[in-house]
């Protein structure tokens, strides 16, 4: 779970992390009011969650009041990346001296977190990485230990010599250290950290991202979650019971397992189709979660047949295969089924599924040509 | 000979009288694993299917010598369950459990190889020495006695790579699921290392997809170090990138290659990958031959 800039800010502000002077807005007139109290000129920056919003003009300096109404209502009206601006967040524009990047996140080869400073800031540190890998400096984090206070020092040393800025930097190093293990989160990162008039260091962004898994440890996060349209439909399945991401495609898919359910897309692919969505149907799947998972799946018009592909296991087959016309009972569904079961008793389940529109098969490429076919 | 567990393995199931736990306790012994108890706090001195229950770890280690345990606790207490394990003195632990938080496994994870121990896991099947132990939730019957290893991130592609391996004759020796999280115990190189050393092994079926680096690293690690052929089926190609597929660590993030970069990285190194999981076995087979050794 991404939080958003104004909410992560709030995070930033509660461990003394220095943020620059800044409120959200959700219209003109709010933006106006902020404006007003903090001061112009302000920057208006638009809060989605997408990476580049500079780049894709969401965020812009007002100079006058004039200039925030226009600039809000123009913003505010925007959609970026197929998101819509719902909110701004207004902030003090400041005289930037220099910029850093800082952050935390989760480097899965080490096993470990890793801080990761660079005095490329403010642009994007993942093309820094690709481009100019020396700019940036990494310090592995002891898993029993944490962050010791000399690493956040030499990260800074990193940075600057200037010794009126480095011990600045060490704390905020600290200070989002913590932020990053109390709120569990997978990435925590100030860009830019930036230096200012006085040598004061102000983070002029920030960048939460939630360990999902986690969620139960975190009920202060609940109802912070702002999901997209697509999201609202990911979160329906999860509550559900089952994993569903929708694509571009036509043929829809229902898969058990994640690996087995990309791979079938990937063998829809291979034979010429394009999958519709990724349906992982999670383990015990009961005839109402077949059943609602069918009925997401048709929601999307793209769909013109669907496929299930179902590794039976330790599951009798026979068992699915009445499942699964209790199933399509429940809900109604005007495109070819193909049925790919695999695993004790697959006799039997050819035999329930015989005279039923559904179309049978025991093997996965063979069930992938048949639906590839069914679309052509 | 198998890698990690065996015929001798004394195994306990933690989080045995739950749902998940009791079934495959059962089923784990059905398959002739030796279970030898089981861990539930405040259930002690009650069985599942006749296997005995403990309150704790330590109780049920010195009542059985166990050497072996698989975690089927809840997400919320798995980390936990992990330290008690360790502490009590196994060696090998195999966590089932799905959607433990990724900075308890940092921890967890940190302290099982400080104390000398190893994990499989989390979010996976575990781990099948076929024909003589199973410690996880894959179906056994799918598995032949035979001379592929296996080892994969994922459940359910395993087995029907499995199936294609066992329907061409030439059957596995061990099978290790590592899981689908972003950190996790044993890696693809750990789990070759073992394969290595096993004489039975004579080829290995590496099952991977996308997100982070460990295909890759293993790939240097076969080119450099590795004796026996290696397949590959990489899941993913057809995925979009930014999206988590299912798997907590499957997604294309803009410092990862995608499948068709790993796929090509792979086979720079000289690794056959099959385009299907019917593929993986007729390379298998076209690399050992039909014969016997």
């Amino acid at each position: 779970m991404n939080l958003q800039e104004y909410q992560s800010r709030e995070f930033f502000k509660k461990l003394g992390i220095p943020v620059v002077t800044g409120e959200v807005a959700s219209t003109p007139e709010e933006a106006l009011s902020v404006a007003k109290r903090i001061g112009l000129p302000v920057v208006l920056k638009v809060q989605v969650l997408v990476g580049g919003r500079g780049k894709a003009g969401g965020v812009k300096v007002a100079k006058t009041e004039d200039d925030v109404v226009k600039i809000a209502n123009e913003l505010l009206s925007m959609e970026i990346k197929g998101l819509k601006v719902k909110k701004l967040l207004v902030a003090k524009a400041v005289n930037i001296l220099k910029e850093f990047y800082v952050g935390f996140t989760v480097d899965r080869s080490s096993k470990r977190n890793v801080l990761i400073v660079s005095d490329a800031g403010g642009v994007d540190i993942e093309e820094v990485a690709k481009n100019s890998p020396q700019k940036i400096f990494k310090i592995y984090v002891d898993p029993i230990m944490g962050l010791f206070s000399y690493e956040a020092k030499k990260a800074s040393i990193h940075l600057t010599k200037d010794v009126n800025i480095a011990p600045k930097i060490a704390d905020t190093i600290e200070k989002l250290y913590k932020v990053y293990i109390s709120l569990d989160a997978n990435l925590a990162e100030i860009n830019p950290l930036a230096v200012v008039e006085g040598n004061e260091v102000l983070a002029l962004d920030a960048k939460v991202s939630v360990d999902d898994n986690a969620m139960f440890r975190h009920p202060e996060l609940e109802g912070l979650y702002e999901p997209s349209e697509e999201e609202k439909l990911e979160l329906e399945a999860k509550s559900k019971g089952f994993t569903y991401i929708k694509l571009n495609g036509n043929i829809g898919c229902l898969v058990n397992g994640a690996g087995l359910a990309m791979a079938t897309m990937d063998l829809i692919k291979l034979f010429g189709g394009e999958p519709a969505n990724f349906l992982d149907i999670g383990g015990s799947s009961s005839p109402e979660k077949v059943a609602s998972a069918i009925e997401m799946i048709t929601r999307d018009k793209n769909v013109k047949a669907i496929l299930i592909n179902i590794f039976g296991g330790i599951t009798r087959c026979n068992d699915v295969a009445n499942g699964l016309l209790k199933a399509l009972e429940m809900t109604k569904v005007n495109v070819p089924i193909v049925v790919r079961l695999t695993g004790t008793n697959e006799d039997k389940a050819r035999e329930i599924l015989k005279d039923t529109p559904l179309i049978y098969t025991d093997s996965m490429v063979d069930g992938v040509k048949k639906v590839v076919e069914l679309v052509k | 000979m198998s890698i990690l567990v065996d015929e001798n393995t004394k195994v306990i199931v933690q989080g045995i009288t739950g749902r998940d736990g009791s079934f495959h306790a059962k089923a784990m012994l059905d398959y002739g694993t030796k279970v030898v108890g089981g861990v539930t706090p405040y259930k002690g001195g009650s069985d599942v299917y006749g296997i005995p229950v403990f309150d704790t770890v330590e109780e049920a280690v010195n009542k059985t010598s166990a050497n072996a345990t698989v975690i089927f606790v809840p997400a919320k207490f798995a980390e936990d369950a992990i330290y008690e394990a360790v502490n009590a003195g196994i060696k090998l632990i195999v966590t089932i459990t799905e959607g433990i938080p990724v900075h308890s496994m940092i921890k967890a994870v940190e302290y099982v190889n400080m104390k000398g121990a190893r994990l499989i896991g989390p979010n996976c099947p575990g781990i099948i020495s076929v024909g003589k132990a199973k410690l996880g939730i894959m179906p056994g019957n799918i598995f032949k006695k035979g001379r592929v290893g296996v080892v994969s991130r994922s459940g359910t592609l395993t087995y029907e790579i499995v199936k294609h391996i066992s329907d061409s004759g030439l059957g596995e020796t061990t099978a290790v699921g590592i899981g689908g999280d972003p950190v996790i115990g044993m890696k693809f190189i750990d789990i070759l290392k073992e394969f290595k050393n096993d004489p039975e092994t004579e080829a290995v079926v590496l099952v991977g997809e996308i997100g982070g680096s460990d295909e890759e690293d293993a790939a240097d690690f076969i080119e450099k170090e590795f004796n026996k052929p290696v397949v590959s089926f990489i899941a993913g190609r057809a995925s979009p990138k930014g999206k988590r597929m299912g798997h907590a660590g499957a997604i294309v993030t803009p410092n990862t290659r995608t499948a068709e970069e790993k796929v090509a990285y792979l086979e720079s190194k000289g690794i056959r990958v099959g385009k299907t999981p019917v593929e993986v076995a007729e390379i298998l087979k076209e690399i050992l031959g039909n014969g016997k050794k």
